[in-house]
């Protein structure tokens, strides 16, 4: 499936080209840009930001590859990132992990069947302070516990 | 006690505020000053870098050339992704524009136009506060061209934010040049320093987000100020995440060298339930971890705890209480660096997972004695074998936490069911092509 950036997120891209002296180096903002509109990175999407950037589209996928935050797949339209790093273990964060995954009833890196809700088990996220967390998309849930999930996960079910 | 990172001034984030509280009057005095004199006044106050390494800043910032027809650049670590670490999110939050100022300070004094300030993905919302404060500052002619005629000097500089996409690797200051650079997060080989060889080929001078924030009290204040704070070989302020078994975790701003007991047992409540401290991780989770009966006494600053045998790191102190199972906690931390090893150096690349292999085998009781010895061994394989710091960063959790536990860990596997004589590490290796295949 062809992909084209919007009208207005060629002109993000513009403003963004001054930011660098080279067009290489907005290949890490403008592929933010193409998840959000597109929801995840495709080969097209990697063609078409080759193309607008002057680079190879190996160059681009080199860079998708390296990140974690750019998706190759669709997720979920609520992606649930739960943390188990060591501060987040301590205080509980393998026990969020098994409530999302049995509330939701898959496992980690999958999507369920009415591409609502995914699960991602992310390391540190600079949250362990206010351990245990989850990150819905881009906000941060700190503070939580079994029951706070539950309900997190409750709202955003009703939210559909 | 003066706080001078994260002061305690009602919404100092607004850019108003923090003009009523004296803001943006060092970068005006910095400029009645030669950019030596600024250079000069940091490395006298003792200024040492936030980031880990605890770099003298105003010697980092003599590195830069001063004649070169290159541009030059500034590039500003707010990566912080080492487990255990949160406070420049807190820089972001709640001190925004005392960081520009700082960053405008750096930038003047090493004359680069350009700054990037590199932040981790996941941080969208902080991305945002400072992106706003940033505009603010725009606006009022703080920053850009229109510097000139708020500051009437010459000079004038852009700050930019590049956002980071969740690889810890892009901490390290070569391989977060590269991420702006829009490649691969790869480090570089040193030398060339960054001070020659930096961004796009050019001279670079690379600063944590905390390091740059004390620079204008500095300027304002003075740098005998400066150095009489705390320890005078670490001196000033230090922001101490301090989180895991605690009963008041989050940030806390002191004087360097003040003592880690205080720091867990007068300002963050101690442990809940009055539980003993089994292990103590000082600095983030890549330094080396203390018994809970070694932290008596022991400052936090990093010359003292050189001598305590670990580092200061990132002043990321994870508190593990006696009833965790820490062979689950270090197989943890292995597991974190397996995944964050970018693979460009063989013995990170492979030792990692091996570390992580043979720890969970240890913390799924199967371990036997030997495969003590044999995380010592590959630890040693990996540290200083390396192009970057993670090579150390994930060997010392490990070579440390089996050496001061080793009563410990020896516990955990002498319960041990008979094992295969075979070494399970090697026996994961397969050769792509069947030995009888192979023809001589």
């Amino acid at each position: 499936m062809e992909f084209k950036f919007t009208e207005e997120n060629l002109k993000k891209i513009d403003n963004v080209l001054k930011k660098y002296p080279t067009k290489k180096a907005a290949v890490m903002p403008v592929l933010y840009m193409a998840q959000e509109q597109n929801g995840w990175i495709s080969n097209e999407v990697m063609k078409e930001i080759a193309r607008i950037l002057e680079i190879t589209p190996q160059d681009v996928l080199g860079v998708v590859t390296f990140y974690t935050m750019y998706y190759q797949k669709p997720m979920g339209k609520h992606h649930i990132q739960v943390c188990t790093n060591v501060s987040c273990m301590l205080r509980g964060g393998y026990e969020l992990l098994d409530k999302v995954k049995e509330k939701l009833g898959i496992d980690i890196g999958e999507i369920t069947d009415d591409l609502q809700f995914s699960i991602e088990e992310v390391e540190c996220m600079g949250s362990c302070g206010t351990a245990p967390m989850i990150a819905v998309n881009e906000t941060y849930y700190e503070n939580l516990n079994v029951q706070k999930v539950e309900e997190i996960l409750e709202s955003l079910k009703n939210r559909n | 006690m003066e706080k001078i990172v994260l002061p305690d001034i009602k919404d100092i984030r607004q850019i108003n505020v923090y003009l009523n509280n004296g803001g943006y009057t060092a970068i005006r005095k910095a400029f009645s000053q030669s950019t030596d004199d600024i250079i000069d006044q940091v490395k006298k106050s003792g200024l040492r870098g936030r980031g880990g390494a605890a770099f003298v800043t105003g010697l980092k910032w003599s590195f830069m050339p001063k004649v070169t027809d290159k541009s030059k650049y500034l590039c500003v670590n707010g990566d912080e992704s080492e487990p255990g670490s949160f406070k420049d999110r807190q820089i972001f939050e709640f001190n925004p524009h005392q960081l520009i100022e700082g960053i405008l300070i750096a930038c003047y004094a090493i004359q680069s136009k350009t700054a990037y300030v590199y932040i981790r993905g996941e941080y969208h919302k902080w991305i945002n506060l400072l992106q706003k404060a940033l505009d603010d500052a725009y606006v009022k002619g703080f920053i850009g061209e229109r510097m000139k005629e708020t500051f009437g000097t010459d000079f004038y500089c852009d700050i930019y934010i590049h956002k980071g996409a969740g690889a810890y690797i892009c901490g390290e200051e070569s391989a977060l040049m590269n991420s702006i650079e829009g490649k691969r997060g790869y480090p570089r080989v040193k030398p060339p320093f960054p001070a020659q060889n930096g961004l796009w080929g050019c001279p670079t001078t690379i600063n944590n987000i905390e390091t740059l924030t004390n620079v204008p009290p500095i300027i304002n204040k003075g740098w005998e100020w400066f150095s009489k704070i705390g320890e005078p070989k670490h001196p000033g302020t230090i922001l101490f995440g301090i989180s895991g078994h605690i009963n008041k975790p989050g940030v806390y701003e002191l004087p360097s060298g003040t003592l880690l007991t205080d720091i867990i047992y007068k300002y963050a409540g101690g442990v809940p339930g009055n539980k003993k401290i089994l292990c103590v991780i000082p600095g983030g989770s890549s330094m080396p971890p203390l018994r809970g009966d070694q932290i008596e006494g022991i400052k936090m600053d990093a010359e003292s705890l050189k001598l305590a045998g670990t580092a200061i790191g990132t002043g990321g102190i994870i508190v593990i209480d006696e009833d965790t199972d820490l062979t689950k906690v270090l197989a943890r931390i292995s597991k974190f660096y397996h995944h964050e090893s970018c693979g460009e150096c063989t013995p990170c690349r492979e030792g990692t997972g091996w570390l992580e292999n043979v720890l969970n085998r240890i913390a799924r009781g199967e371990g036997s004695i030997h495969d003590l010895d044999l995380l010592v061994a590959i630890a040693g394989n990996i540290e200083g074998n390396t192009i970057c710091a993670l090579g150390e960063a994930a060997a010392w959790p490990v070579r440390f936490m089996v050496t001061r536990f080793r009563d410990y860990f020896e516990e955990r596997v002498s319960k041990q069911i008979d094992l295969p004589v075979m070494n399970k590490v090697h026996s994961m290796r397969h050769t792509a092509i069947p030995v009888a295949d192979i023809k001589i």
